[in-house]
């Protein structure tokens, strides 16, 4: 999209804006500006929706998500810690940028720099992390190589019949096909996250691959040009028809500051008949200081479903960002030998926060899961797996397979494990393995006689433990993630 | 080329080490015998700078440089090499990535070009050729699921690709059987038997010297050198046992 084609659009949003200023409850509130006031009120999703040029069953089923929200409870049940939220001290839209543009890289936090230059990424990308004056154009260059790769590659995809849009675009322009699916595998009164995700999301991904088509690439949210400002509310939603197949690639190993404290994103995933899913993350928001001040609360509910036969959904996910994270990318398995997998890398360092692990609800005849889960505590944080194997009473010879490792560094940090298992069909398999363990003196100083110090040392031992996952990463995405592991767990020994 | 002189050293507040005083020259296979508790893996961990020994006196000077004013991983770049009596396991770590991590952090800290992945792999074959083992071991993970044979094979892989200027081989020998012993031994002979390197072999068995043979023999005894001679010395000690030649006036 040009400039021309968004001016355009921010117009048009405008202009629905004040026309829904107008009917609805006298509100007043300034339009020119880009973000909605603080709080949340049913005039802040009429904004969103506004802002967004919605159509009007957007706005209902956003104001319904809304109402419902009110009457609902913040869930307590996570072994997590944070001073109670204020939904009425939050921004949900757009808030303002207290960032500072730099005039050049010369002039971004040394450590920041440091890291970018230890993740190796190029400088023009680094310049668009940094918020460096003038840099979109080096966006377009630096991230995407040049506009003319990010247009083939939307008319590779278009040839091949995948459509790839935000979210907000799918909204307008494929409503029959978001209406059919959003809300159906996360629905909209799931839990407190996801329909407050429903009342304000900001924006996400829609992708949606034809019966029988391949994806020709990994897509991937870097690829995407209005990709802008969307992390805080996100909204994915994928649908894989068919016979076909797909791989998605969400975050970036950069680290991501944000000033919003309060992430709660939904994603909702649907494979029929013999398709596949995979669908990987790297998440590295902002964790907070070593202190424990400041980071995201990130709350995510993402879930995929495997309605037809043989449908196959993969979640990988690598977390180390964020100050407290709570998320179960999980399965439900309606088709007949279907599968569902995930593999999680899980990071804490310092005061941070997770409690992660996935769902595989087991409803289709001899559907299968695996459940990988590497814990990585290192600090004084808490590492907690989470999951729920279930296998309902009709669905005969089901398997599961569940190994879940922790690896403690120093003797200040947590892990737990907390699996629930609850089987109706006496035909089933469930497997349980768990193990907990230290890095210890031995190997450090094995590896140190070798000839590396005690940092590189470390993230040796820990990408070993964590090797089962990131191989399940494509390519250069585990390349990064390997880097990643080793920064996170930076001064965490010793 | 390894010069320890008056050497004190504790772990949790108990001497090992008490007053340990010993020369290597270049060119020189050293092997150190002693009875059981003498300190002989506390000496070869002292070289190697693990932490939780503590030195409290003396000076070890390796080709030059205060030895014990170095980190572990910068003693290793300076070319000292531990053959560790129980090597560890790394799981999810080949011996392919691990060596060539450790020896391009070596080559990194000597100023040196880090060696690419395919440099790499042909440094190992050769290596592996030379020592005539299996290049199959390289690509498992580093010692896990070895029997305590193909550990101490592993071990000898390492040095051969990492090459360093001295080992320090601490029971090198034990749980081998008569053909690893042999693999072994002739791994160390192959890979440091040369005017420029140095070898510390510390052993409890006339076996493995049989294959190796030593330049100079010391005994260890609580803590300190009791005794240095020739070969012969390690041959007495079989047929006679450590009381009996130590009882010897020096």
């Amino acid at each position: 999209m040009d400039i021309q084609d968004r001016a355009e659009m921010d117009k048009d949003a405008r202009e629905a804006a004040e026309k829904a200023a107008e009917y609805e409850h006298g509100w007043s509130s300034d339009i020119e500006t880009e973000f909605a006031e603080k709080g949340l009120t049913e005039d802040t999703v009429r904004f969103i929706s506004a802002k967004k040029n919605e159509p009007e069953w957007m706005l209902d089923w956003r104001l319904k998500a809304f109402r419902l929200w009110q009457d609902m409870e913040e869930p307590n049940w996570a072994k997590l810690g944070y001073p109670e939220i204020d939904y009425q001290d939050a921004y949900y839209y757009a808030a303002p940028k207290k960032k500072v543009e730099l005039d050049s890289l010369d002039d971004l936090d040394p450590e920041i720099k440091r890291v970018y230059d230890k993740l190796g990424i190029p400088l023009g990308e680094q310049e668009v992390l940094a918020g460096v004056k003038g840099a979109k154009k080096v966006a377009v260059d630096a991230v995407f190589d040049s506009v003319s790769v990010a247009t083939s590659f939307r008319e590779e995809l278009k040839r091949a019949g995948v459509i790839f849009l935000s979210i907000s675009e799918a909204i307008r322009e494929y409503p029959e096909l978001v209406k059919k699916w959003l809300g159906k595998v996360v629905p909209m009164k799931d839990n407190y996250f996801a329909t407050l995700n429903c009342a304000v999301f900001s924006d996400g991904t829609f992708v949606y691959v034809p019966e029988g088509v391949r994806c020709p690439m990994e897509l991937s949210t870097y690829f995407r040009i209005n990709a802008e400002n969307t992390g805080q509310f996100e909204r994915t939603l994928i649908v894989a028809e068919k016979g076909s197949y797909v791989s998605y690639l969400e975050g970036c190993t950069a680290p991501m500051r944000d000033e919003n404290q309060l992430h709660a994103a939904v994603v909702e995933l649907v494979a029929m008949e013999d398709a596949e899913i995979k669908y990987s993350t790297v998440q590295n928001w902002y964790p907070g200081n070593s202190e424990g001040v400041g980071g995201i609360y990130n709350f995510v509910t993402k879930r995929g479903l495997c309605q037809g036969a043989r449908s196959k959904i993969s979640w990988t996910q690598v977390e180390t960002g964020s100050a407290v994270t709570w998320k179960y990318p999980s399965c439900v398995l309606n088709g007949e030998d279907s599968v569902g997998e995930f593999y999680s890398v899980a990071v804490t360092n310092n005061f941070q926060q997770a409690d992660t692990g996935t769902k595989m609800i087991h409803n289709g005849k001899g559907s299968r899961s695996t459940i990988i889960s590497k814990g990585i505590s290192a600090g004084k944080s808490n590492n907690t797996y989470r999951g729920r194997v279930a296998v309902a009473a009709n669905a005969d010879n089901v398997r599961n397979f569940t190994q879940c490792d922790s690896l403690l560094l120093g003797d200040k940090c947590g892990a737990h494990t907390v699996p629930y298992i609850e089987v109706k069909n006496p035909s089933a398999t469930i497997e349980h393995e768990a193990t907990t363990s230290k890095i210890s003196d031995d190997q450090l100083f094995y590896a140190m006689q070798r000839g590396l110090d005690e940092e590189e040392a470390v993230a040796l031992i820990v990408n070993g433990f964590a090797k089962d996952v990131l191989k399940e990463l494509p390519m250069e995405f585990a390349v990064e993630a390997q880097k990643l592991l080793a920064i996170s767990l930076e001064g965490s020994v010793g | 080329m390894l010069k320890i002189e008056n050497l004190t050293a504790e772990i949790d507040g108990k001497t090992i080490l008490n007053g340990l005083s010993l020369e290597v020259a270049a060119g020189e296979i050293h092997a150190i015998m002693g009875p059981n508790g003498a300190g002989k893996s506390t000496l070869s961990y002292v070289l190697g700078g693990r932490p939780g020994y503590e030195v409290t006196g003396g000076s070890v000077i390796f080709r030059g440089q205060d030895l014990l004013d170095m980190e572990p991983h910068e003693r290793a770049a300076s070319g000292l090499f531990l053959g560790f009596q129980y090597p560890v396991e790394i799981p999810g770590v080949s011996n392919v990535q691990f060596l060539r991590e450790a020896l391009n952090a070596q080559r990194k800290g000597r100023g040196e070009e880090p060696l690419s992945g395919g440099e790499f792999l042909k440094v190992a074959k050769e290596k592996a050729a030379l020592l005539k083992l299996d290049m199959d071991m390289l690509k498992r993970n580093v010692n896990v699921g070895f029997s305590g044979g193909e550990k101490k094979r592993a071990e000898m892989v390492q040095m051969g690709i990492l090459d360093p200027a001295f080992a320090v081989l601490d029971e090198t020998d034990s749980g081998l059987d008569i053909d690893a012993l042999r693999v072994v031994g002739d791994g160390i002979n192959t890979i440091m038997r040369n005017s420029g390197k140095g070898v510390l072999l510390i052993t409890h068995y006339q076996r493995l010297l049989d294959v190796v043979k030593p330049d100079k023999v010391s005994i260890l005894s609580k803590g300190r050198i009791v005794k240095t001679g020739g070969p012969e010395l390690a041959l007495r000690l079989e047929s006679e046992g450590y009381d009996a030649v130590m009882a010897e006036p020096a």
